[in-house]
């Protein structure tokens, strides 16, 4: 229980930084901030990495390396396309 | 041990990384530079967890990297900027989509068998493919309604609301079973049955359950109201991924998940505010709908309209001009001209500012990357209560395709929109509205700002009138 409560502890104060650093954001960035957020989404491939690398059983296998496609596709698409939004965002 | 200390340093660095990558997003000076950052956070999380834990079979992991990157790629790198919301709404189904494969595999790796989990375990195995599924479908369902796959209108059927609150119960209880055989040994017997063996029939059953929900929740409600939708499926796919942290007992996992959680929620509240409607309104998707029932009778009362000839000459003899672009601008895709006849105004020495409301174009700050995709400078970008505080002293405003957005209903209190924050248009000493015709807005009533004196209507389409307006203001 002490561990489960010391990720508790991390989850909670992650949020509140979040949306301490977050609120900030102008809504000019809000459409980059979107896709700049869901590309950290993608963290999910770390998950996956770990269940897929230690896959001893085909089914497990096979849900990983999906986990994993997803996940790729998720984070490269969404820092590419992130980055591409805001090379456009010049002061002339 | 030495390994797992340095992962756990470098998994640190990585949340370091990813805070101020963030931070740095919160001015267009920096934002890409924080964009970068945060990619780096994630390719040094990647490969410290790469070298940390036993890869069995390279191939396929490195495959599947390779195969997820080039589909990734292809899609950022030709994706037409008015198809972010939808771009954003797949990626995010992905990214939920790859949490619920995780607690799926743990699941299965688990044992399969419920009295084998712990309960900690069970519950956050539980959570992660319930949140993570909901995502993957309703974001799918939110992608078909953005590209006119799916009908963009709300889909409802009698007692819905009472079947997705049945469902979303049904699956409760699976998955509070499989987290814990002893809640479903003290259920059964209420319904007459013995003691149930928990395993995989079960499991896949909470799965369909959750991906029907995920497409329930989403369907009925309208198609210009994804966005919300989106922003708050991002927020459940970080929450989904920080969940699998716990199952894994990785903090890295949880840190990013629970920064987009925040991330999307407060997005979420922000574009609730902007379309005044509550967030619990959002939530229990009963919106959507409320645009039928208020459709007003419109065209009955005489309007002004101009030509493009008249409407460059007022452009064109103003000392300020402010344009108000909303969705139908990009809908036209008439960016491209409106920043040619925004150069041509400027050349003749007039004062041009964009206002651009929060929820203008398809999703939040939509508007300004097409206006950005333009070239239009981002400090001439006001918004909202900026640009307030300027309609007093500006000359003429050009409203290019909006329309609740600018509509003085919304400080009558008996208005369906009102309370709804709106661009004070009605305050400049004129106002030109390009628009196709005079037809309501997503709230479905008529607008009286284009009934007013001062309001010149410029029918047409945006993209072609804004070409000859170009043409009109060069000969002015």
């Amino acid at each position: 229980m002490g561990e489960l409560l010391i990720l508790l502890y991390i989850f909670v104060l992650a949020t509140l930084a979040g949306k301490e650093v977050i609120s900030k954001v102008p809504p000019t960035l809000h459409t980059p901030l979107m896709s700049g957020a869901n590309a950290i989404s993608g963290i999910a491939i770390i998950g996956a990495l770990v269940v897929t690398g230690a896959a001893d059983q085909p089914w497990v296998k096979v849900l990983g390396t999906a986990g994993i496609v997803m996940a790729t596709i998720n984070v490269v698409g969404g820092f590419m396309v992130t980055d591409r939004m805001l090379q456009m965002f010049r002061k002339r | 041990m030495e390994s797992t200390t340095i992962t756990q340093i470098a998994y640190l660095i990585s949340a370091v990384l990813f805070v101020s990558g963030i931070k740095q997003l919160s001015s267009p000076a920096t934002a890409r530079s924080g964009n970068a950052r945060a990619s780096l956070a994630m390719l040094l999380a990647i490969v410290v967890t790469l070298l940390d834990h036993e890869i069995l079979d390279w191939t396929t992991v490195v495959a599947a990297v390779v195969a997820g990157a080039a589909i990734g790629g292809i899609l950022a790198r030709y994706i037409q900027m008015t198809a972010m919301p939808q771009l954003v709404a797949v990626f995010n189904g992905f990214g939920g989509g790859a949490s619920a494969a995780v607690a799926a595999a743990e699941f299965l790796r688990a044992g399969g068998s419920g009295p084998a989990l712990e309960l900690g375990v069970g519950v956050t195995i539980v959570l992660g493919t319930l949140i993570g599924a909901v995502t993957f479908s309703g974001s799918l369902i939110a992608f078909g309604k953005l590209q006119g796959v799916v009908t963009g209108s709300p889909v409802t059927f009698p007692l819905q609301k009472t079947f997705n609150a049945l469902l979303f119960l049904a699956v409760l209880l699976i998955g509070a079973s499989l987290a814990h055989v002893g809640v479903a040994n003290s259920v059964a017997p209420v319904f007459g049955m013995g003691a149930l063996e928990i395993s995989g029939p079960f499991f896949a059953a909470l799965v369909a359950g959750a991906l029907i929900l995920g497409v329930l929740l989403v369907i009925p409600i309208g198609g210009a109201d994804m966005p919300v939708v989106v922003s708050l499926l991002n927020s459940y796919s970080g929450i989904a991924a920080a969940t699998t942290g716990f199952v894994l007992n990785n903090y890295i996992l949880i840190i990013a998940g629970s920064l987009v959680g925040a991330a999307g929620l407060i997005l979420t509240q922000l574009m609730c505010k902007a379309m005044n409607r509550s967030l619990g309104n959002v939530a229990f998707g009963a919106f959507g709908t409320e645009g039928q029932t208020a459709r007003a009778k419109t065209g009955e009362r005489p309007v002004r309209d101009v030509d493009a000839e008249q409407a460059a000459m007022v452009l064109a003899y103003a000392g300020s001009v402010a344009v108000v672009p909303g969705y139908g601008l990009a809908v036209a895709q008439a960016q491209h001209e409106l920043k040619k006849v925004c150069d041509l105004l400027e050349d003749r020495g007039v004062t041009v500012r964009f206002g651009v409301h929060p929820v203008a174009g398809r999703m939040p700050g939509h508007m300004n990357v097409l206006l950005a995709e333009a070239d239009v400078s981002y400090d001439k970008l006001l918004d909202l209560d900026d640009i307030n505080a300027e309609f007093d002293s500006t000359d003429v405003v050009l409203i290019v395709g909006a329309n609740d957005v600018v509509n003085p209903a919304a400080r009558d209190p008996d208005s369906v929109i009102a309370g709804m924050p709106i661009l004070d248009v009605d305050r400049a000493r004129t106002v030109i509205v390009m628009k196709r015709s005079l037809s309501p807005g997503f709230a479905g009533i008529d607008n009286d700002l284009f009934y007013m004196d001062n309001t010149l209507m410029f029918f047409g389409d945006a993209k072609d009138q804004m070409s000859e307006l170009v043409k009109e203001v060069r000969e002015a």
